[in-house]
Parts: structure tokens; C-alpha cells; sequence
């Protein structure tokens, strides 16, 4: 099965590392990305801009509405996401565990859809 | 074999049968349609007859032809899922080892699943009472105080969820065995606890559900031996239990602990309990929790009478537990075992300090103990309060009324 992690944490409290503590995260998730692609569970994995970056769209009526920000104003927010192979729930919570982002924030865990 | 006989082998036997049934077949929903239809089957056929030698094995045969059966009548309607489907078949058309080893481990498979951490609490709960003990929906939407509807449709969305989430039908290995234990005999606990004192409602017990999380613990203590945790679990279970008959008047008013005739707590199950604990407590490693709580319901069923409980040693247990797993609830039974060695005024400092901290912020039974406690200083005034404020916390009828008469005997 394939299983979408998502990694949501607290930009404001992102924003207020050290470049010491930055850079030590990023090794971190080299480190983590490198030992998920060694063991065949990596499929895909990204981080993304922060939501200050970010536009939504909807399409009411035939017309576009865009607006500034993300879709829903939360305390922590979207980060970042990895795609994996795993047999299991339980594979796929453990994988999630171990991505650096958890000490500190929280990853959500969902199934891939499958079409048949 | 009567109904009635037939009955009781489907509740003491379904169970592990569906347990194996969700193996072969790989699917909850599936695995219980079969298993009605060799329930069906069995009602037509073991009446008035003999039982099959293997009542189990039987179930799961017939319950796996079933199976088979529902999946070609389906293959034949959806063409586009025959691929999966013949999947399915061959699975479930290899031999059935149905042994009982075999069985066991798949019963162990389906509580592990029910107590999934990926569920909240109470949908593990209910999932259990469900699948596991075989309680009708019905019954466990009246556990849950929620219509039949909503339950049933909050026990489709678990099953759903073990499908499509990928739950593992698993009994987890090594470092997850631990955490998981300990959630599967949380469930446990919580449905005996919802037995022993029911959260709202008329009725101060409702014995169905302590007798199916007693029913659970020894199963699980049959399947995993030799582990203190569990016979610490059951043996608190069994021990509270025990004194059910003097809990309460005909009329189902509340007696006390105090007040009780302990001529009519059930001996055998007592018996059962001690040697339980003495067991538990000879295990290697230190001491768990429902160990130490069932060593404290162990010297109040020793004791011959209220008076004569042996308090110090309650309240050093408590201290124990305090330091084990320490909680805001322990501290306040804690408090209320130290007024009966220190006098009530010295466990009214603790909880008042303990309030101070801010623990126990709307937990229901804190005005009633701070009241109990008043009362026996003879500050009436303060006590009635207490009461009050205990009667509006609770939504149970017959502690609503042990207030009252409190609050009569005061004026």
C-alpha cells in the first residue's frame, strides 16, 4: 500500500531557529530521506515554502476566486510531505515516527487511494 | 441440544471462530456475514442432534464454504474485481489449520486489531464489545448511551478503516508487544470500569459489561501467560467485583463500603482474586499499576470488617502507585485512605492542595470525597455545599440520591 505523509509544524516557531539549528534539522532529513530510500520505501517527498507563499483557488459558478493564504488558518501547518511504500499501517507509523519533524510537530498518516 | 445450549457454544465459541474466519478470508465485513450463515446453519442442524466434536471447527469450515460461496456470487455480479476476488478464493480454500493453537493466536490477532491505536478510545471499545466478545450492536450503543444508528455506523467506519487504512492483522512483534499490552488491557479496564460505576443512568452497575472484561482478561491471561500486568488486571477486576451483591439495596441505592455486609461478597471469586495477586506480585521486574491497585482491593477484601482494614498499609500501597503512575485520581483516593489513619483533616489539606495545583479540574467525584470529609469534621455548613456540588457533577441517579440522604442526615 501506499501511504501520504504529511508533516504539518509551527512556522512561527520554525522561523525563530538558529541557522546552527537549521542546518542540523536539514542534515537530519537527508539522513532520514537517504535511510527510506535504502530500505525501498520512498516513492516521493518534498518540503514546501511556507503558507505566506501560499494561494487558494475555488471556482463558484463558472468563476475563479483566488485568495491569499492557505485553506484553512491552523496552528500548525503543512510543511511538507513524503509518499511511501509500506505493507502496513503499522510500517507506515513507524516510518512516520522517525521523520525529524515529529519531535516537534505532528504527521498525518493516510492512505493512497486505490483504484480498481 | 436446546437453544439455549446452542446459544451459549455460539457466545463462548463465535468469537474465536470470526477471529480465524477474518484470516482466511481477509475481511471483516465478509468474515461475519459467513459466519451468520453458519450460525444459521448450525441452529437448523445441532438441534435435537449432537455436537459436532469441535464445535469451533466446525463453525470456521462451514463459515469458510460460506465465504467461498459469497464470493462467487459475487465474482458473478462484478466481473472487473475478478482478479482480487480469485485471490480471495485460494486464500480462503487452503486447509484450515484449526487447531487449537491456531485459533488462539487468531483471537489474538483480532483483540490486537480492535485495540489499534489508530482508533480512538472508545471506538476501540465499542469494536471490541462488538467483534471480540460478540455483543449485538444494539447492545453496545446501550453501553455507549448512543442510538443503534449511530452506532452501527460508527462501528462501519472502524471496520472500513481497518481495510483501507491497512491495519495489520497482527499480534506486534517485540518493541511495539509492550505499548500495545497495555492499550489492549486499557480497554479492558475501561469497559469493566463502565460496569462496576456506569457514567449516567438509573442503574449504579451494569454487570453484562463486568463480567465481559473479566471474560476478556482471562482469555487474555490464557492466551498470554505468565505476565503480571494481566493477572495484576484480572485479579482487581475479580476483586471488585466480588462484592457486587452488597453494593447496592434491593431498591438499588448505593451502600458503602462502610456500611456493607460483606457476608454477601462472593468468596470463591475473592479466593480466586488473592491467589491472583500473590502471583502477580511474585513476577520479576517491579510491580505494575493493576497489580498494586489489586493488592489494595486485596487487603479490603481480607479485612473482617471497615474498622479494622488495615489503612497504613493501604495508604503506603497508594504512595506506591503514586510513583509508579502518578495521577491527580490516585492522589485523590490517596487523600480520602489518609483521613482514615490521619484524620480527615490532615486529607483535606492534600486536596486542597492538590486543587491548588489544579488537578482534578471537573473531576466528579472530588466534591464528593471534599464533602464526606466535611461532614465527619462536623463543618455541616460546608459539607451541604459540597454535596450540592457533588449531586450536580453526577449523572448517575443513585448517587444523586446517596447525596440527598447525606444532605437529610446533616440538617
Amino acid at each position: 500500500m501506499q501511504y501520504l505523509l504529511m508533516i504539518y509544524r509551527n512556522e512561527a516557531e520554525l522561523g525563530q531557529m538558529t541557522a546552527d539549528d537549521r542546518k542540523k534539522l536539514t542534515a537530519e532529513y537527508g539522513a532520514f530521506t537517504q535511510s527510506i530510500i535504502q530500505s525501498g520505501h520512498f516513492k516521493a517527498g518534498d518540503g514546501l515554502q511556507p503558507t505566506t507563499t501560499a494561494t487558494s483557488v475555488r471556482v463558484r459558478d463558472g468563476k475563479t476566486l483566488t485568495t491569499d493564504g492557505p485553506f484553512a488558518e491552523t496552528r500548525e501547518q503543512l510543511g511538507g510531505y513524503y509518499l511511501v511504500e509500506a505493507k502496513d499501517l503499522d510500517t507506515a507509523l513507524g516510518i512516520a515516527a522517525r521523520i525529524p519533524g515529529a519531535k516537534t510537530g505532528t504527521i498525518e498518516v493516510r492512505p493512497v487511494m486505490i483504484y480498481d | 441440544m436446546t437453544p439455549t445450549e446452542i446459544e451459549k457454544i455460539f457466545r463462548d465459541e463465535g468469537g474465536r471462530a470470526l477471529a480465524t474466519l477474518i484470516r482466511l478470508v481477509g475481511d471483516f465485513d465478509l468474515a461475519e456475514d459467513a459466519l451468520q450463515d453458519a450460525v444459521a446453519v448450525a441452529l437448523e442442524r445441532w438441534r435435537g442432534s449432537d455436537l459436532p466434536a469441535n464445535p469451533r471447527a466446525w463453525l470456521v469450515n462451514v463459515g469458510r464454504n460460506k465465504a467461498i460461496d459469497r464470493v462467487r456470487r459475487n465474482i458473478a455480479f462484478r466481473g472487473k474485481q475478478q482478479e482480487l476476488m480469485h485471490e480471495l478464493l485460494l486464500n480462503a480454500s487452503a486447509p484450515c489449520d484449526a487447531t487449537d493453537t491456531a485459533l488462539d493466536d487468531d483471537m489474538l490477532r483480532l483483540i490486537f486489531t480492535c485495540c489499534h491505536p489508530s482508533f480512538a478510545e472508545e471506538v476501540q471499545v465499542a469494536l471490541t464489545l462488538r467483534t471480540v466478545c460478540g455483543l449485538t450492536t444494539a447492545q453496545v450503543a446501550r453501553a455507549f448511551l448512543v442510538s443503534e444508528d449511530a452506532m452501527a455506523q460508527r462501528l462501519l467506519r472502524a471496520k472500513q478503516k481497518i481495510r483501507l487504512a491497512g491495519i495489520p492483522y497482527e499480534v506486534p512483534e517485540r518493541e511495539a508487544l509492550e505499548p500495545r499490552l497495555r492499550g489492549v488491557l486499557a480497554v479492558i479496564y475501561l469497559v469493566f470500569t463502565e460496569g462496576y460505576v456506569a457514567t449516567s443512568g438509573e442503574d449504579l452497575m451494569r454487570p453484562d459489561l463486568a463480567r465481559e472484561a473479566i471474560r476478556l482478561a482471562r482469555l487474555i491471561d490464557a492466551l498470554m501467560p505468565g505476565r503480571g500486568e494481566i493477572m495484576g488486571l484480572l485479579a482487581l477486576m475479580l476483586l471488585h467485583d466480588a462484592r457486587r451483591a452488597g453494593r447496592e439495596t434491593a431498591g438499588g441505592d448505593i451502600v458503602l463500603l462502610e456500611e456493607q455486609d460483606r457476608r454477601l461478597w462472593d468468596a470463591g471469586q475473592i479466593a480466586e482474586g488473592l491467589k491472583l495477586v500473590e502471583n502477580a506480585l511474585r513476577m520479576p521486574g517491579r510491580p505494575q499499576s493493576y497489580t498494586v491497585q489489586a493488592a489494595i482491593a486485596a487487603l479490603h477484601a481480607r479485612a473482617p470488617n471497615y474498622k479494622d482494614t488495615d489503612w497504613p498499609q493501604i495508604a503506603g500501597l497508594y504512595e506506591v502507585l503514586l510513583r509508579i503512575s502518578p495521577s491527580p485520581v490516585i492522589e485523590l483516593n490517596h487523600a480520602a485512605v489518609v483521613s482514615m489513619v490521619d484524620g480527615p483533616a490532615r486529607a483535606l489539606d492534600l486536596i486542597d492542595a492538590l486543587e491548588a495545583r489544579g488537578g482534578l479540574k471537573g473531576y466528579e467525584l472530588l466534591p464528593a470525597v471534599r464533602a464526606d470529609l466535611l461532614r465527619r469534621l462536623g463543618r455541616h455548613d460546608a459539607a451541604r455545599e459540597a454535596y450540592l456540588a457533588a449531586t450536580a457533577a453526577t449523572q448517575l441517579e443513585p448517587l444523586r440520591r446517596l447525596y440527598a440522604r447525606r444532605i437529610a442526615e446533616l440538617d
